[in-house]
């Protein structure tokens, strides 16, 4: 495969953190329950803020502030990687999970095994869950009839 | 003149002792858990993080809880715990367009691209009791699945007019500037639109629908139509300073509205279709299209309206629509105010006593 062939890494991790800021804190303590969490350190310990959430009047107009939401954040390092980690809610122990997680997946040494054991599973699930929220509010969609008087 | 007076301290220490054993209610009657409040109070959940301007579901069902239900102290406790953080910084504007769709319907089109998705309501309920919910233990109901999902995307109907050159157009202002935080700075008149789309949006729920009835009354001059309403899922974006590129945060529950109102020209402007722009956190309808139909009354200025009416008037709407300043006003009338209400008492008493000596001395001089 030729360099150009490979994905962008910076889209690569922004369809990680995606899926990890979705994600059940269960789901990501189960990756470590065998050997706990690696080495690590923590440059950037987990912290709750908030971020003032924007919206634009009419849906594509002048940008106002709608109000904030809870976020938390975690930024460590594993070996060489930087893990990042800021994801809505006040989940300090998910945010040094997904932090962990985003520096491990950096390491072709865990690469593959984190993404069929955690990502591709993260993924179908959101997939399947949308997809069933989309196929029961179109259990509600209108369909309009016409009703025929008289005699044609 | 404020005079410090010691004492009352047991009296609040019982005070909280006893509205806590108030709050739990009969003991033999099991504990409200957070998450079912969260999970089956939901609506509730979604009016108490509107006004208390902060999207968290946990903390809203929390702070339902701890105020016994009562959504304005539960508002006010989410906005003093909003101070305790740091900001983060702003996310991207959110995508509305780009909406995970659970229900979207328009009162101007019939069929339109998408259709008409009812979704979970009220609208088609008989308002008549369900007492089968009075039993426990129900069967959980599960709600049929259609073959197909809904459209990815659906197009917003005052898009589909824009296309048309019918609907006064929404674009972002030269340079699209940051929007104004009136959580940072004081709130100056006139104010523009991210002012008032801000402080509508942390409003009351019951004064801004309270606002639209009388726009739509006759105290307002708008008719407005239901051009569009949407709830569904949404992203939220964060550039990331650490990173240098935005990711997902997460997604949040939004309301919108878009209320179609009549038209407006000018000499260089074909009459056009006005609008109103309604938008909220969770599933939150009514809220929404309040605000839709407020913040078209408080255009006046923009289309030369005379602004006659209350709705009209930013001052007063801006001024009033938050229930957590209006009750902080309104209730520290509680707290003692014995030093200015003696001052009250003794002038009363040297009017009425001036008031006599004057009216003997009147009837001393006609004898």
């Amino acid at each position: 495969m030729s360099r150009a062939d490979l994905p962008d890494p910076n889209e690569v991790r922004k369809r990680r953190l995606a899926l990890l800021a979705r994600a059940d804190r269960a789901a990501l303590e189960r990756v470590f329950a065998g050997a706990g969490l690696p080495d690590h350190c923590v440059l950037k310990a987990e912290e709750t803020g908030t971020v003032m959430v924007e919206g634009r009047a009419g849906g594509a107009g002048r940008r106002f502030n709608l109000g904030e939401a809870t976020v938390t954040r975690c930024v460590v390092r594993v070996g060489d990687h930087m893990g990042v980690s800021y994801a809505l809610g006040r989940d300090k122990r998910k945010a040094r999970l997904v932090a962990v997680i985003d520096a491990l997946m950096q390491d072709d040494a865990h690469r593959d095994a984190l993404e069929a054991e955690l990502l591709g599973p993260l993924e179908d699930a959101l997939r399947e869950a949308r997809d069933r929220a989309s196929r029961k509010a179109a259990a509600t969609k209108v369909e309009f009839f016409t009703l025929v008087r008289g005699e044609g | 003149m404020y005079v410090a007076v010691k004492g009352g301290e047991a009296a609040i220490l019982a005070t909280h002792d006893l509205v806590a054993e108030e709050r739990r209610g009969d003991p033999a009657v099991p504990e409200l858990s957070v998450a079912q409040l969260r999970e089956q109070m939901a609506l509730a959940v979604a009016r108490v993080m509107n006004e208390g301007s902060l999207f968290d579901e946990d903390l809203a069902a929390l702070a339902l809880k701890q105020s016994q239900g009562d959504a304005i102290e539960a508002a006010f406790l989410m906005r003093a715990y909003r101070t305790t953080l740091p900001r983060f910084g702003s996310s991207e504007p959110v995508d509305t367009a780009a909406m995970a769709i659970r229900r979207r319907i328009s009162a101007t089109y019939k069929d339109l691209p998408g259709g008409q998705v009812l979704g979970p309501t009220y609208d088609y309920t008989h308002r008549l009791f369900d007492f089968a919910l009075a039993a426990e233990g129900g069967e959980v109901k599960i709600a049929p699945e259609a073959v197909a999902p809904l459209d990815r995307t659906m197009p917003r109907v005052p898009d589909i007019l824009g296309a048309e050159g019918l609907m006064e157009p929404e674009t972002p202002p030269e340079g699209d500037p940051r929007p104004f935080d009136l959580t940072r700075d004081p709130v100056e008149f006139p104010a523009d639109r991210d002012v008032r789309l801000q402080t509508l949006a942390r409003g009351d729920e019951g004064f801004l629908l309270g606002l639209a009835y009388s726009v739509q009354r006759g105290f307002g001059g708008n008719h407005p139509f239901a051009g569009e309403i949407r709830m569904g899922e949404v992203s939220v974006g964060f550039d990331v300073p650490e990173l240098g590129f935005s990711i997902d945060l997460g997604e949040i529950t939004l309301t919108e509205c878009q209320m179609v109102n009549q038209f407006q020209g000018a000499k260089d402007v074909p009459p056009q279709f006005t609008r109103g722009y309604g938008l909220v956190f969770g599933h939150c309808e009514r809220k929404a299209m309040s605000m839709a139909i407020v913040d078209r009354a408080l255009k006046a200025r923009q289309f030369g309206e005379s602004a006659d009416y209350p709705a009209q008037q930013e001052e007063f709407v801006l001024y009033h629509a938050d229930n957590v300043e209006a009750a902080g006003f309104v209730e520290h009338l509680k707290l003692p105010h014995y030093v200015d209400f003696q001052g009250e008492l003794e002038l009363l008493r040297k009017i009425r006593r001036e008031q006599e000596e004057r009216a003997a001395a009147n009837r001393e001089a006609a004898e």
